[in-house]
Formats: C-alpha cells, sequence, structure tokens
C-alpha cells in the first residue's frame, strides 16, 4: 500500500492531540511549553505534506510556499521558546516554583 | 524485460518509502505519546527530541531536504537544548513531578479523543490527490530565492522579531533579579514575602 498524503495528515493529527493533550495535563509550564512545540510540529507535517503534493502553476517549477512556511514556522517556535523561558525563570526567581496552579498573580 | 524491471524497481522503491515512512511515523507518534503519559519532566524532553528527530526524517521523505536540515539543527539542537536548560534551571530536583488530578485526566483524555476521531474521521473520508508532484525535487536555490524575493517581507520580519525577541529574553531573565539584589539582598522566601507585603 503506497504511502499517500492520508498518512501524513493522520500522523499530524495524532501530533496535534498528544500536544493538546500535553498542555491539559501537565502542570510545569516547562511540559506545556513541550506540547506547544509538538502541536508547531504537527502543523508543519502538513504544511510540508500539503506542499509536496500540491501541483505547481502552469510553469512545472515545484511550488515552495508550504516549505517557506514551515520555516517561519519553526522560527517563530524558537523565539516563543525563548521568551517563555525566560518568563518562566523569572517566575521561578519570584515564586520559587514553575507550578502553573501557583501562577495566579503573575501580575506586576 | 526493460519495463519489467522499471516497474519492480519503481515497486521496491514504495515498498522503501512505507516501510521508512512506517518507522519514522511510528518512532515520532510513540514518542510523542510518551510525551503526554510521562510524569518525569527530563523523561518527557527526551521523548520530545525522538519526536523531534523523527519529524526530521518525515520530511526526508517528502524530499524537504533543507527543512529536515533545519528541523535537526534549530528544534533538536537549539530549541530542545532550551528547554532542558529551562528544566534544570526550574526544578530544584531534577525529578520533581505533579500529578494531575483524576477528573483532569478523564476531561482531556475524552476531549482529545473526540478531536482526533474527528479529524481522523475528516481525512480518511476526503478525497486527496494521489500523486504526488512528478520530478518532486525543491532545491535549496530555489527555497532561497522564495525567501528573498516573494517572502522578503515575512523574512524581514522574522529577522526583527527575532532581534526583538533576544533583546525581551535577556531583559526579562536577568533584569529584575539584579534589580531586587541592589534594593534588598533577601532571596527566595523572604523576597516572595516582600511581594506579598507589597500586594496586599
Amino acid at each position: 500500500m503506497a504511502i499517500g498524503l492520508n498518512h501524513f495528515l493522520i500522523l499530524g493529527a495524532f501530533l496535534f492531540v498528544c500536544g493538546i493533550a500535553t498542555m491539559m495535563l501537565k502542570r510545569n509550564a516547562i511540559g506545556i511549553l513541550m506540547g506547544v512545540e509538538l502541536v508547531l510540529n504537527a502543523a508543519n507535517v502538513n504544511l510540508v505534506a500539503f506542499n509536496r503534493y500540491a501541483h505547481g502553476g502552469s510553469t512545472g517549477s515545484p511550488l515552495l510556499t508550504g516549505q517557506v512556511f514551515a520555516v517561519f514556522v519553526i522560527v517563530l517556535a524558537a523565539a516563543e521558546a525563548a521568551v517563555a523561558l525566560a518568563i518562566f525563570l523569572n517566575f521561578y526567581n519570584n515564586f520559587s516554583t514553575i507550578d502553573v496552579e501557583r501562577a495566579q498573580n503573575l501580575k506586576g | 524485460m526493460n519495463l519489467l524491471a522499471d516497474i519492480t524497481a519503481s515497486q521496491q522503491a514504495d515498498v522503501t518509502s512505507a516501510v521508512l515512512f512506517y518507522v519514522f511515523a511510528v518512532m515520532s507518534a510513540a514518542s510523542a505519546l510518551g510525551v503526554v503519559l510521562s510524569r518525569n519532566i527530563v523523561r518527557t524532553a527526551v521523548c520530545l527530541l525522538f519526536t523531534l528527530v523523527g519529524v526530521g526524517g518525515l520530511y526526508f521523505l517528502l524530499n524537504a531536504e533543507f527543512l529536515a536540515a533545519v528541523q535537526l539543527v534549530v528544534y533538536a539542537g537549539g530549541t530542545l537544548i532550551l528547554i532542558i536548560f529551562g528544566v534544570m534551571l526550574t526544578s530544584k530536583s531534577p525529578f520533581s513531578r505533579f500529578e494531575p488530578k483524576l477528573v483532569e485526566v478523564i476531561i482531556a483524555l475524552s476531549i482529545n479523543l473526540v478531536l482526533l476521531i474527528a479529524l481522523v474521521a475528516g481525512i480518511w473520508s476526503t478525497q486527496f490527490r494521489k500523486q504526488a508532484f512528478e520530478g518532486g525535487q525543491y532545491p535549496m536555490d530555489k527555497l532561497g530565492q522564495a525567501l528573498l524575493g516573494d517572502f522578503l517581507v515575512p523574512f524581514e520580519l522574522a529577522s526583527v522579531l527575532l532581534l526583538a525577541v533576544m533583546i525581551g529574553a535577556a531583559y526579562l531573565a536577568k533584569g529584575r533579579r539584579r534589580e531586587e539584589g541592589e534594593s534588598t539582598p533577601a532571596v527566595g522566601g523572604t523576597s516572595m514575602s516582600r511581594r506579598a507585603r507589597e500586594w496586599s
């Protein structure tokens, strides 16, 4: 049975659901960040798979839009991880815990 | 005879790519499940590493070699190291664990099961294009021309964003602590109680 677009999309859906479940179940803030990374990876799998199965315009050159979007997603994920970790470190310095249940007065 | 050889060669390529797909897919899916189920944050990070490597292998199967390299270098090499540093810096013991309540687990699992079933049913019932793009090579020079041609504005915006993120992360992670150290040399519980007094 040849591998088609469906297989990649189902894998992407599974990774997405795992990411959502991680975000729901972890109480460690860094665990939640890992869930976000899983969701972004699922989106990237979908983007690249659709890009592989999209037929280009009249010129016959391959479409690259999906891959370019995936590159941007990777860049944004790295930036988001850096800022989130800086916030978590600051939070840990002030409250000496990383439990999101106790992050109720992050303001100020 | 030649045609027969061609057919068997293409079938062999099909079988090889199918086997590789299932290897990478099972690897990334199983480790994603490990990310959900593991109660230990260090093990979660290691599972995430295997998920990222498996997704990188899938990019290779989709002929996106540049993206696979970027995935391995930036994600598995950079972002994950950042996360592991965060784990080490924010846990008193590296094996600290926070258990979710049983009600939360039941709610989360039911919601996600419904979501997964809906997504898979939607994907199976849709007719997608069977044939991948012919001659599907995605050369790196084309990708570079696209980044600096059609996508020049988002590219420059991303560079500005990275600069802002670098400055902001350095400020967030460092600035507040030094300010506190100048005013009161207290750490830990005392500075926390001082904050509580300020708020009340």
